[in-house]
């Protein structure tokens, strides 16, 4: 049993806050711009000439139909994949390439399509490895374990704490990931994703393979996590009506091209976005 | 202490004398960030005086109705007190009940201030808003989600404490004492909705001396003290939690704990490892249950222990702890079996230090019942109602029978009607029905006996035995007493029989229609070479119908030992040749038997149960699963029964 901590020390915690990673961008400020970015794989042009931003404290939504190079989108902006033309200027800095080590350095972070979790550790373990860029402590420290690593690591427990304690997923603190059912997989890689404190969200459809009641759980998450800790958010998904729900803007990938960008309401009027993806006109 | 405790006549009294005799001992605990915290008596008299005085600056004033609608959480426990300290009247209410349901009760009771626990139960309250003229304001516990909602009229408790805390250190806390000082025990102190099986809620309007001198009444008769540990987890709405968590919490003063959600409870439990625990039946067989499939994936050494040492305690485990004689060798292996195999179970289930556990609110399994009482647990019954500030009869130790719900608790009087119903009288009997003078008259006589709707009997040690719902209570011709839910439950305890409908009132006796349990007389019938084509064949196969016969000879015996049912034995039955089925509306989509909608569609059926004829042949009209309708006719057998002679009292032991 845990031992009881005096109620003074609980109000304490409530003062802490978890928040977006500090800058001096205001918000509705351009935070991340890709600008004439294409990328290609031998012959295969993943992308080609795409240019939009996303600003900050907005839910930015990325769609296209199948194969239209949305994953590879976001893969160039957390740098696993180096675009052979173009640039993208993130904080007002503009880089060709970079590492994906230093992209969550600088506060990116994202979720995988097909769930990336360590399936043999528990919830917790696994959103502590979340708080591994924000360790100050060296190796030699950790090891010695007692003193200021065991200081610095009570913080960031109290951190993941606060993360499990905000995706409602206490009872299963203790659970090996790998027994979970999927719906709540996602929800343990969006609290890794956090436990980064994130400027930028990267969401690789957080939704792909729930049912409706999943579904609306985890809107209300995306929208807590921009709306509490101020997140910026891009998102790739397919579900069109959380798609217009959630989104503050929208931009449209088809074949590695950009056919449209704008709002949620714009989008869906736009005749191309409509003859390439939706089918039929969205009636929002 | 005792003379301090005569003074104590409501609840923020008790929470006065208890800040001051167990200032430093825990009166709750609640587990956040996976940490639990705790706040003393001292502690918490803090909170409710900060949350009590700003909800008087929010305007609340005596005799105001406050609805609480959540879970288990602290502040909202608090709130009971908090606003029972300024004379309002807290009306919790069911959580998950459904939006019309909620804002029936939170009109009927004219709410003023809803306290909700989250965004959720804001967006419910206030989708109801327009109809509920009386509300005022909106208060929660929990603001996530909250930040961007209209803050007119929608304050948190944080907020509230605040401005209680300002007030407080402005003017200091004379003039919140003297108010509770004027609280009298005759005052309303909370109205606890029936959730009703029948019609509209009802709101039950019970007073603090109702709520005290049960609550006190019940920690005497089990000894509780302050050092009790128990957790929260029933609905705030239902008077068991009522009682448990917050009354009995008061008198005592003992500990509450809040669980960090509705999911951990188990886990939550076992770190707290309760004394005093109430659970519903199927709580216990839930758990009962996970702990029989987690065995089935054991090891061989552990499964062959598990089985050896379970057997022993069914043997002995009972008759231990009800401090019967019981040989010394016996008692050493119990004692080896504690530590190898009882102990680490109980510490599973989060029982270890359980000294009291009561079962209540519908029959528990016999089997089920006796598992954990063999393993030493004190589990009891009891049987309560709203109406009666929860007691009625509970079981006293060492008097346990999974058949009967105890003796009449300290101070409740009961008598059986004529009918059957029971009625009893007690000083926790309820004011009234909130505005609802009628069934208030209906449910209460004028000298303050009041009508359980439950019908029953008094058996010779002066237990009680809950036999139906009054209602479907009937008589035979001979003037018996009918209760064909009782009958019914009897023949369905055998596990070859699925389900059974008597019938019997006003007719000369006894008879019923039986379905078989195709799995369980299905592998029966494969060991006994018995070769069926379909339910129909198998149910009118005459070795079918002798064993059916044995289960009903069974349950006659068993009635006959029973003075008040020995009248209504079984004296003819048949064996359906289709399975009651809710597609045909026969039964309930929860499985109930849909007794008048049979009684019409087999009309033939039972007159051939009464009319002597041994066969009858019956054509009728069934759904399947794809919706067609076809048709099924056979020519089902009737049978006798044998009767039993009443047997004397001396049977009743060896009916088991």
């Amino acid at each position: 049993m845990n031992a009881p901590v005096d109620s003074k020390s609980l109000r304490a915690a409530e003062q802490f806050q978890l928040s977006a990673h500090q800058d001096d961008i205001a918000k509705g400020d351009v935070l991340l711009k890709v600008e004439n970015v294409s990328l290609s794989f031998g012959g295969v042009k993943a992308i080609s000439d795409i240019s939009f931003d996303v600003r900050k404290g907005e839910i930015r939504a990325i769609i296209g139909p199948n194969g239209a190079g949305k994953t590879s989108m976001l893969n160039v902006i957390n740098g696993f994949y180096h675009p052979q033309i173009g640039t993208i200027t993130y904080r007002g800095q503009p880089r060709h390439a970079m590492r994906s080590t230093e992209a969550a350095r600088q506060g990116i972070s994202r979720t995988f399509q097909n769930i990336a979790l360590f399936k043999g550790m528990s919830t917790l373990d696994n959103i502590m490895t979340g708080r591994i860029t924000l360790q100050k402590r060296n190796v030699f420290w950790q090891a010695l374990w007692h003193g200021p690593a065991m200081r610095e690591d009570i913080e960031h427990r109290r951190a993941v704490e606060h993360i499990i304690d905000f995706l409602e997923i206490q009872a299963i603190r203790h659970t090996p990931v790998g027994r979970l059912p999927y719906g709540l997989q996602k929800r343990v890689e969006l609290g890794r994703a956090l436990a980064a404190e994130p400027a930028l969200l990267l969401l690789d459809e957080p939704m792909a393979g729930m049912n409706l009641e999943e579904k609306e759980d985890m809107s209300r998450f995306i929208l807590d996590v921009n709306d509490q800790f101020g997140t910026t958010i891009a998102l790739i998904e397919h579900d069109m009506g959380v798609v217009m729900d959630i989104s503050d803007r929208v931009v449209v990938l088809d074949y590695g091209r950009k056919i449209g960008d704008g709002t949620p309401d714009e989008v869906s009027k736009n005749q191309d976005v409509i003859d390439a993806y939706l089918g039929v006109p969205h009636d929002e | 202490m005792a003379q301090t405790d005569a003074s104590l006549d409501t609840f923020p009294k008790y929470l006065l004398a208890n800040a001051k005799r167990f200032g430093g001992r825990a009166a709750m605990r609640n587990k956040d960030l996976g940490i639990w915290q705790k706040w003393t008596w001292a502690e918490l008299l803090e909170e409710i005086r900060d949350y009590s005085l700003g909800l008087e600056a929010l305007g609340v004033k005596k005799d105001d109705k406050i609805a609480i609608v959540g879970q288990n959480r602290p502040r909202l426990y608090w709130t009971f007190c908090a606003a029972q300290a300024i004379g309002a009247v807290p009306v919790p209410v069911y959580a998950d009940s459904v939006a019309e349901e909620m804002s029936y009760v939170l009109d009927h009771a004219g709410v003023v201030l809803a306290i909700c626990q989250d965004q959720e139960q804001v967006d419910k309250v206030q989708s109801m808003a327009d109809k509920l003229p009386s509300l005022k304001k909106i208060v929660y516990d929990e603001p996530r989600g909250l930040r961007d909602y209209d803050h007119e009229n929608l304050h948190s408790i944080d907020e509230i404490q605040q401005r209680g805390k300002d007030i407080h250190a402005a003017e200091g806390d004379a003039r919140w004492l003297k108010t509770i000082g004027q609280g009298k025990g005759d005052d309303l102190s909370v109205i606890l909705y029936t959730s009703g099986t029948t019609g509209r809620p009802k709101g039950v309007m019970l007073t603090f001396d109702n709520l005290v001198s049960a609550a006190k009444s019940g920690c005497e008769f089990d000894h509780l003290d302050e050092h009790e540990e128990t957790i929260a987890y029933l609905p705030l709405a239902w008077v068991g939690d009522h009682t448990f968590s917050y009354a009995q919490s008061y008198v005592a003063g003992f500990c509450v704990s809040c669980p960090e959600s509705p999911e951990t409870i188990s886990e939550d439990r076992r770190e707290i490892a309760p004394t005093y625990f109430f659970a519903p039946p199927r709580v216990f067989e839930t758990l009962l249950t996970q702990i029989m499939v987690r065995m089935e994936d054991a090891g061989r050494t552990k499964k062959a222990m598990f089985g050896h040492f379970l057997a022993h305690a069914r043997k002995v485990g009972e008759r231990i702890l009800n401090g019967e004689p019981v040989g010394a060798w016996d008692r050493l292996k119990y004692r080896i079996g504690d530590i190898l195999v009882y102990g680490p179970l109980k510490n599973r289930l989060g029982m270890t230090k359980l000294r009291v556990g009561y079962t209540a609110g519908e029959a528990i399994g016999p089997e089920i019942f006796r598992f954990y009482r063999s393993l030493g647990l004190n589990l009891k019954q009891l049987y309560g109602q709203t109406e009666a500030s929860v007691y009625v009869t509970a079981q006293p130790d060492g008097e346990i029978r999974a058949d009967t719900v105890g003796r009449p608790s300290p101070g409740v009087e009961i008598k059986i009607a004529d009918s059957g119903e029971v009625l009893y009288r007690s000083p926790g009997v309820f004011l009234g029905y909130y505005k609802d003078e009628e069934a208030t008259r209906s449910t209460k006589t004028p000298d303050g006996w009041v009508h359980t709707g439950d019908a029953g009997f008094l058996d010779k040690e002066g237990h009680l035995k809950i036999i139906d719902r009054a209602k479907d209570v009937g008589k035979l011709n001979s003037g018996a007493l009918f209760a064909p839910k009782y009958i019914e439950n009897a023949l369905k305890f055998f596990p070859n029989i699925k389900e059974c409908v008597a019938f019997g009132d006003g007719r000369d006796y006894v008879a019923a229609f039986l379905n078989i349990d195709l799995t369980s007389v299905g592998n029966w019938a494969e060991r006994n070479n018995i070769s069926y084509a379909s339910y129909q064949e198998l149910a009118n196969h005459p070795q079918v119908y002798e064993m059916m016969a044995s289960h009903v000879d069974e349950v006659n015996r068993q009635l006959a030992s029973e003075e008040m049912m020995a009248g209504a034995q079984v004296h003819r039955f048949l064996v359906l040749h289709k399975e009651l089925d809710p597609d045909d509306g026969e039964l309930t989509r929860t499985q109930k038997v849909r007794r008048s909608f049979i009684a019409e569609r087999y009309a033939e059926l039972i007159e051939a149960l009464y009319d002597g004829s041994t066969e009858k042949f019956v054509s009728t009209e069934v759904t399947f699963e794809d919706g067609r309708k076809g048709k099924i006719s056979a020519t089902v057998k009737i049978a006798d029964a044998k009767v039993h002679e009443v047997t004397a009292a001396g049977f009743k032991e060896a009916a088991e």
